[in-house]
């Protein structure tokens, strides 16, 4: 049987998950891990936003910060189980893209950048200042899964870090599975179609603006589900989900480990999210080597990592 | 009456830097379509340079001329390292690049100097001035007129020199520029020195007012970057009137609504203006080449 690229992708994908593990020396690596994971799902968005249909967000901490605060406040305001305030979460977080994309996705390039940008931190400011209800900068509880103590019950007895590594993993891979498929559906055609050339997609008949709407409420959806992981992992979480910087990240993820391709984002998922750990060691050095190494794999490898290594490994140098 | 007096004074003096920062945008991206996010970084080195030259026993004039020139260099390195190597890269590559170089700016001012906030005395005193019993430091006029001085002078020198034309040129079309003769890499140079040197001009006004540290930058950076927007990017005229819009907005906001979300009011006018003008509110009109 041949494998396609889609089917070679995710093979490649769920035997790194569940491989890895055997090589780790203590559950803070399970910790690392599951981190990765929940920062790929949102990186994964970027890509059907930013890969796929060629529209830049710096704003979509904004989404991770409603579904984060939706898995922290509806449990306890609306009784709802954390699990529905996943689904709660990223439905309003859906609604918000819907709403605020409508108007901002005709705008183009950096202008789209300052009003994404807009709407992530007005998400933030609001996060952080109706202390009431959010529990202001300081950040707030959130309700725990409940879904370890029924795995507990069916004999698997995993601790905290294990549980996340393989919950969040599973996670990864059914982000990853669909917006694999969505690249060569007829929708994923159509935006990299819109993506090459906005007119020329219209020409074609392609109903630009709707499908730019369509891959802006993905990759909002994506972004809202990785905040909902973080708070539940974390049982913990503040404004800072929502932050200028933490969109920044997710967009520097999928740059750097290449925004054409689903594999290369959580590859650049992996490397930022395991740099400040390993940068920990130079402490005062962590701001000045993040720095450099962003503005160096962006000038040196343009595609960003994994196709640029790719591209080396088959001996198809420039 | 007093009250919104006040409010409009400090809406100036804020609105003044955001200027600043908004011309140094201007110029950059004019120059080389990119949007410089390490521009609040100048403004940060303006100020720390300042700080510690004037701590080493140096007179306050020659600390701040010697601030800005440092800066200056620190634009054209910028440049030279970090713009020009990626040319032709898409907008998300430079977005990144330029806050990876705001990051690793931020990380060495951190291991030169440190991390404490600081200050240096205002040029005039600190007597504050009544007007319309409202009052304003001396220093605010300082803010103010230099945003202004800034401006004339881009404007006369765009207008009015050779050298301005040629940049003005190269960002209309860069191989036609070179093909007149314009060295496009001298006007590169040139214009991240100017934007950079008035970057850590507003870091010198501001610094006895606002006082700074290693890591104001990057707020700078997102309202010069707004008022840059708000007004359309690559327009001096739009560049200075909405960094004073923008400082406006936010004072009367704070004074009047809340001073929590005066930034949230800046962010929903300026999405407000781009619904309705979506090149901003003296951007030209562009139509795509097929």
């Amino acid at each position: 049987m041949k494998l396609s690229n889609k089917q070679t992708a995710l093979v490649v994908l769920a035997a790194l998950i569940a491989i890895t593990p055997l090589f780790f020396p203590s559950s803070y690596y399970f910790r690392v891990g599951s981190l990765i994971f929940v920062n790929s799902i949102a990186v994964i968005g970027i890509v059907i936003l930013a890969g796929y249909a060629g529209q830049i967000s710096l704003g979509h901490a904004g989404f991770a910060g409603i579904g984060a605060y939706a898995c922290a406040l509806a449990p306890v305001h609306l009784g709802l189980h954390p699990a529905f305030a996943v689904v709660l979460g990223a439905i309003i977080s859906a609604v918000m893209a819907y709403v605020v994309g409508r108007p901002i996705l005709r705008l183009k390039g950096y202008y789209l950048g300052v009003a994404t940008l807009g709407f992530g931190i007005l998400v933030s400011m609001v996060l952080a200042n109706e202390r009431e209800i959010t529990g202001g900068p300081d950040g707030i509880q959130v309700p725990d899964l409940g879904l370890r103590a029924i795995v507990k019950t069916m004999g698997l007895d995993l601790n905290n870090s294990e549980f996340w590594y393989i919950f969040s993993g599973l996670a990864l891979i059914l982000g990853a599975w669909v917006a694999l498929n969505l690249y060569d559906s007829p929708t994923g055609r159509a935006l990299r179609a819109l993506h090459g050339s906005e007119i020329a997609a219209r020409t074609v008949g392609i109903d630009v603006a709707r499908l730019k709407l369509q891959a802006f409420i993905i990759s909002a959806v994506y972004a809202s589900i990785s905040g909902s992981l973080l708070a539940l992992q974390n049982k913990f979480i503040t404004p800072d989900v929502a932050g200028f910087m933490h969109s920044i990240e997710m967009v520097t993820m999928a740059v750097l480990g290449g925004v054409g391709s689903v594999l290369g984002a959580i590859f650049g998922a992996a490397i930022l999210t395991m740099l400040p750990q390993l940068l920990t060691v130079f402490a005062e050095y962590e701001m000045l080597l993040m720095g450099l190494v962003m503005m160096l794999v962006m000038i040196f490898m343009r595609d960003g990592l994994l196709p640029s290594i790719l591209r080396r490994i088959r001996g198809k140098d420039e | 009456m007093p009250e919104l007096m006040q409010f409009i004074l400090s809406g100036l003096t804020v609105g003044a830097v955001y200027a600043l920062v908004a011309l140094g945008f201007t110029i950059i991206y004019n120059a080389s379509d990119v949007v410089n996010f390490a521009q609040g970084e100048f403004v940060m080195l303006g100020g720390m340079i300042t700080v510690f030259a004037h701590g080493a026993g140096m007179p306050l004039p020659l600390a701040a001329v010697i601030a800005i020139v440092i800066t200056a260099g620190v634009g054209v390195a910028l440049n030279k390292l970090a713009i020009e190597p990626a040319r032709g890269a898409p907008v998300v590559s430079l977005i990144i690049i330029t806050i990876g170089a705001s990051i690793f700016i931020r990380g060495v001012t951190q291991l030169v100097f440190d991390k404490q906030l600081h200050r240096f005395p205002s040029f005039s005193g600190d007597d504050p001035i009544h007007i319309f019993g409202a009052t304003l430091l001396p220093q605010s006029l300082w803010v103010m007129a230099g945003a202004l001085v800034v401006f004339v002078a881009l404007w006369l020198f765009f207008t009015r020199t050779l050298t301005g034309k040629a940049i003005l040129a190269t960002s209309n079309n860069r191989l036609a520029a070179q093909l007149v003769g314009i060295s496009t890499n001298w006007v590169m140079t040139l214009s991240f020195a100017m934007s950079a040197g008035i970057g850590a001009l507003a870091g010198v006004l501001v610094t006895p007012i606002t006082l700074v540290s290693y890591d104001v930058g990057i707020a700078l950076a997102l309202k010069g970057f707004a008022a840059a927007m708000l007004g359309g990017m690559g327009n001096p005229k739009g560049a200075l009137i909405g960094g004073f819009l923008l400082g406006l907005l936010e004072a009367l906001t704070a004074g009047y609504i809340s001073s929590q979300y005066k930034d949230a009011a800046a962010f929903i006018v300026i999405l407000a203006v781009l619904f309705a003008m979506p090149q901003g509110l003296f951007g030209k009109k562009t139509t795509d080449r097929v």
